[in-house]
C-alpha cells in the first residue's frame, strides 16, 4: 500500500510537471529561479483567554483558543507586505516548506517561497490553522479546560466567519492594519469572500479559487455522505471516542467520496487503469487502481485528520452563505479590495458557473476584479496542481498590486517582455 | 505626446475618450489599447476577453479582465455602468452582433465601435473580376479559417444605425497609408464610430456626419 501510494504521489508530481508544454507561459514562468522556503516550524498564538471568551456567529462562547500558523518572508516596516493563505477542508497552517527531518512539503509549496507566486522575499506569508482544525489550533479534539477532556461534541458549532474572526485576531497579534492580499482556493476560497465582506478595511486585495458563494445541494450531499459515514462507524461512539479506537473506517470513506469529488473525469482515466494480475482486496474488487488508491488516501488521513472536526468543518463550509440572505451584489458593495477570482474547467465540484456568480455581483457592485477561467483536466484538484498558470496570474496581479502600494522586495520580479 | 507607434484607430479612440472615464474594452485581447487608456486618460478600465493566454497579458499589464464570451458577459451589467464600451474589431465576430450593440448601449454611455469595411475597392474588385471572397489587409483571412463572420461595410453600418436610432457623433476611417476623407466606403480599409442612444428629444447629433461619408 505504502509503495503505491507514493507511486501515485510521483504521478501527480509527474503529470504536474509535464503537463505544461503547451502554449507560451512555460518560457513566461520564471521557475527556475524559484525554491522552497525551507526547514519551516510552527508558531502558536493564545487569544479569547480568561475572563474573555470569544462569541461565536451561533452565540456560543469559546475559549481559550490556541491558533498555530506558519509564517514566512519578513513582515517589512510600514507592515504592509503581509498575505494570508487560507486552507481548505483537510489542509492546515503548514502550507509551505519542510518540517525538520520530514519528506512531505507543504500544501501548497510550489507556489510559496523565494521567487515563487508568493514570493517569500517581497512578501510575510502567512498560513493559520482554522478554527475547529486538529492541527494545532483549538478545535474538537482539543481539550476542553472545564473537564479535562477533550471537547468533542461539547464543542460549538462553528462558521467560516468564526474562522475568519480568529485569523483576524492573529493578524491583530502581528500588528498588522491591512493585509496585502488574502489568497485561498475551495473553503480557502469562502474564507476570502468573507474577509472581503467582513473586514474590507483589513485588505488591499484577495485571491479567491475555486470556490462558491454558498454551498449547492449537491455539494452539501457529499459532505453529508461524509458526515453519515463517520457518524455510522461503532467507533465514533456519539462522538466521544476516545484516542485508543477511533473511527478511522468511518473517516476513510467520507475522504475517499470527497478524493471522487476533487478529480475529473479524464484525470481518473489518465490516472487509473485496471489492476494487472488477479490481486484483489476484497470478493466484490473490480480490480480497479483507482479502488487501491481511494483506500490508501483514506487510510492516509485518518492518520493525521480528527473524525470530530471533519464533521464541524464540513458543517460550517455547507452553511456558508456570503449574501448573508441579501441580494449578493448588495454585499459586495462595501468591498474596497481588489479581486482576483480563479476557477477550473472540469471542476464540476465548484463549477465555473459559481465563480461567474462571484464575479456577476463585482460587476454590479463595481469592484476592481479580475476573472480567469483555467483550462485543466484536473477537477477540484487543479487549484492545488496548476501552478504554472496560478503562479503567472497570481504573481504579477501581487507584483502590480505592491509596486502601487510602494512595496520593495529583496529581490526585483522579473519584467516580462509583452 | 503620443508615439508613432499607436495604431490610427487607437488614435481615434484616444481622442474621443475623455480624460477620467470609465470604459469597458469588449474583447480586449492582450490590452493593449486599454492600458493606454490607463496611461494616457486615466481611464478606469476593465475587459472581457475570451482567450486565456490574452488574459494572463492583460494581468501582466496591471489590467482588471473578465474571462468571458462577449455574447454573454453584458447582461450582468447594470444600465450606464461604463462612460463608454468599446468594440473594437470584435464587432464583426460576436454571434449576434445586433444584441451585442444594442447590450453595449445599454450599459455604455457611449459606445466606441470599430470594424473592416467590406466595401473597399481591393474587396469590390477581388468579387467582381476575380469571384472571390476578398482577402485585404483588413480582411487578411481565407474564408475557411476567418474569426469574423459578419461582413459589413461602412454604408452598411450607417443605415443600421439609422434604423436602430442610434445617434453617429463622430468617425474615422483609414487606408493603407492614414485617415480616408473622402468616400470611405471605397477606400477605407477600416473605420471607427463613436454611437449613443438617440437622445430624449429624438435628436441626433451624427445627421450632417452620416451624409458626407455615405459614398
Amino acid at each position: 500500500m505504502t509503495s503505491l501510494h507514493s507511486m501515485r504521489k510521483n504521478v501527480d508530481v509527474h503529470q504536474a510537471a509535464h503537463k505544461k508544454n503547451r502554449g507560451i507561459l512555460v518560457k513566461q514562468v520564471n521557475v527556475h529561479k524559484a525554491q522552497s522556503v525551507g526547514i519551516v516550524q510552527k508558531n502558536y498564538f493564545q487569544c479569547a483567554l480568561p475572563p474573555d471568551e470569544l462569541i461565536l456567529e451561533s452565540g456560543e462562547k469559546l475559549g481559550p483558543i490556541t491558533v498555530a500558523y506558519e509564517a514566512h518572508g519578513r513582515l517589512n516596516k510600514e507592515h504592509s507586505n503581509a498575505i494570508l493563505i487560507l486552507h481548505a477542508l483537510s489542509g492546515d497552517a503548514h502550507a509551505a516548506g519542510l518540517y525538520k527531518g520530514d519528506e512531505q512539503p507543504g500544501w501548497w509549496d510550489d507556489m510559496i517561497g523565494p521567487g515563487r507566486a508568493f514570493d517569500t522575499n517581497r512578501y510575510f506569508v502567512i498560513c493559520s490553522n482554522v478554527l475547529g482544525g486538529c492541527q494545532g489550533t483549538t478545535g474538537p479534539s482539543s481539550i476542553n479546560p472545564k473537564t479535562g477532556e477533550p471537547y468533542g461534541l461539547d464543542f460549538p458549532i462553528i462558521s467560516i466567519s468564526d474562522m475568519v474572526t480568529v485569523q483576524r485576531l492573529l493578524i491583530d497579534h502581528l500588528e498588522i492594519d491591512q493585509l496585502l492580499s488574502v489568497a485561498g482556493g475551495s473553503m480557502g476560497g469562502m474564507q476570502a469572500l468573507e474577509w472581503l465582506i467582513a473586514y474590507p478595511d483589513r485588505l488591499k486585495s484577495a485571491i479567491v479559487i475555486a470556490t462558491a458563494t454558498k454551498h449547492s445541494p449537491q455539494q452539501i450531499a457529499f459532505h453529508e455522505v461524509g458526515r453519515q459515514a463517520i457518524m455510522a462507524d461503532p467507533h465514533w461512539k456519539g462522538g466521544y471516542y476516545d484516542g485508543s479506537r477511533l473511527p478511522a473506517k468511518g473517516l476513510a470513506v467520507a475522504r475517499m467520496i470527497g478524493h471522487i469529488t476533487y478529480m475529473s473525469t479524464i484525470s481518473m482515466a489518465e490516472k487509473f487503469r485496471r489492476r494487472p494480475g488477479d490481486e484483489k482486496s476484497h470478493k466484490f474488487s473490480a480490480g480497479s487502481e483507482v479502488e487501491d488508491y481511494l483506500q490508501n488516501r483514506g487510510d492516509h488521513f485518518v492518520k493525521r485528520f480528527d473524525a470530530n472536526s471533519y464533521l464541524y468543518i464540513t458543517r460550517a463550509i455547507d452553511s456558508f452563505d456570503c449574501s448573508r440572505g441579501k441580494n449578493l451584489y448588495e454585499v459586495f458593495k462595501g468591498i474596497k479590495a481588489k479581486i482576483l477570482v480563479l476557477a477550473f474547467k472540469s471542476d464540476w465540484l465548484y463549477p465555473a458557473e459559481q465563480s461567474r456568480e462571484i464575479v456577476k455581483a463585482c460587476k454590479l457592485a463595481g469592484v476592481d476584479t479580475t476573472y480567469c477561467e483555467i483550462d485543466s483536466t484536473y477537477g477540484h484538484d487543479a487549484f492545488l496542481l496548476e501552478v504554472d498558470e496560478e503562479t503567472h496570474l497570481v504573481k504579477h496581479f501581487l507584483h502590480r498590486l505592491s509596486v502601487k502600494n510602494g512595496i520593495e522586495g529583496k529581490y526585483r520580479v522579473m519584467e516580462y517582455a509583452i | 505626446m503620443l508615439s508613432e507607434t499607436i495604431p490610427l484607430e487607437y488614435r481615434a479612440t484616444l481622442k474621443w475618450i475623455r480624460h477620467g472615464s470609465s470604459v469597458l474594452d469588449l474583447g480586449c485581447g492582450d490590452g493593449t489599447l486599454l492600458s493606454l487608456l490607463v496611461r494616457e486618460k486615466d481611464a478606469k478600465a476593465q475587459g472581457i476577453e475570451i482567450d486565456e493566454q490574452a488574459i494572463h497579458q492583460c494581468v501582466v499589464r496591471g489590467l482588471s479582465v473578465f474571462h468571458e464570451d462577449i455574447d454573454r458577459g453584458l447582461s450582468d451589467y447594470s444600465d450606464h455602468s461604463f462612460d463608454y464600451v468599446v468594440l473594437n474589431q470584435t464587432f464583426q465576430q460576436v454571434k449576434l452582433p445586433d444584441i451585442v450593440l444594442q447590450e453595449a448601449l445599454r450599459v455604455g454611455r457611449k459606445v466606441i465601435v470599430g470594424f473592416p469595411n467590406f466595401a473597399h475597392y481591393q474587396a469590390r474588385f477581388q468579387i467582381f473580376f476575380q469571384g472571390k471572397t476578398p482577402v485585404t489587409p483588413s480582411l487578411p483571412y481565407e474564408w475557411y479559417d476567418t474569426p469574423n463572420l459578419h461582413f459589413l461595410s461602412i454604408s452598411d453600418f450607417i443605415v443600421y444605425c439609422r434604423r436602430r436610432e442610434i445617434t453617429i457623433e463622430d468617425s474615422s476611417f483609414m487606408g493603407k497609408n492614414g485617415i480616408i476623407k473622402i468616400f470611405p466606403n471605397l477606400f477605407a480599409l477600416v473605420a471607427i464610430f463613436l454611437i449613443s442612444p438617440l437622445d430624449s428629444e429624438g435628436n441626433s447629433h451624427g445627421a450632417s456626419i452620416r451624409k458626407n461619408i455615405t459614398r
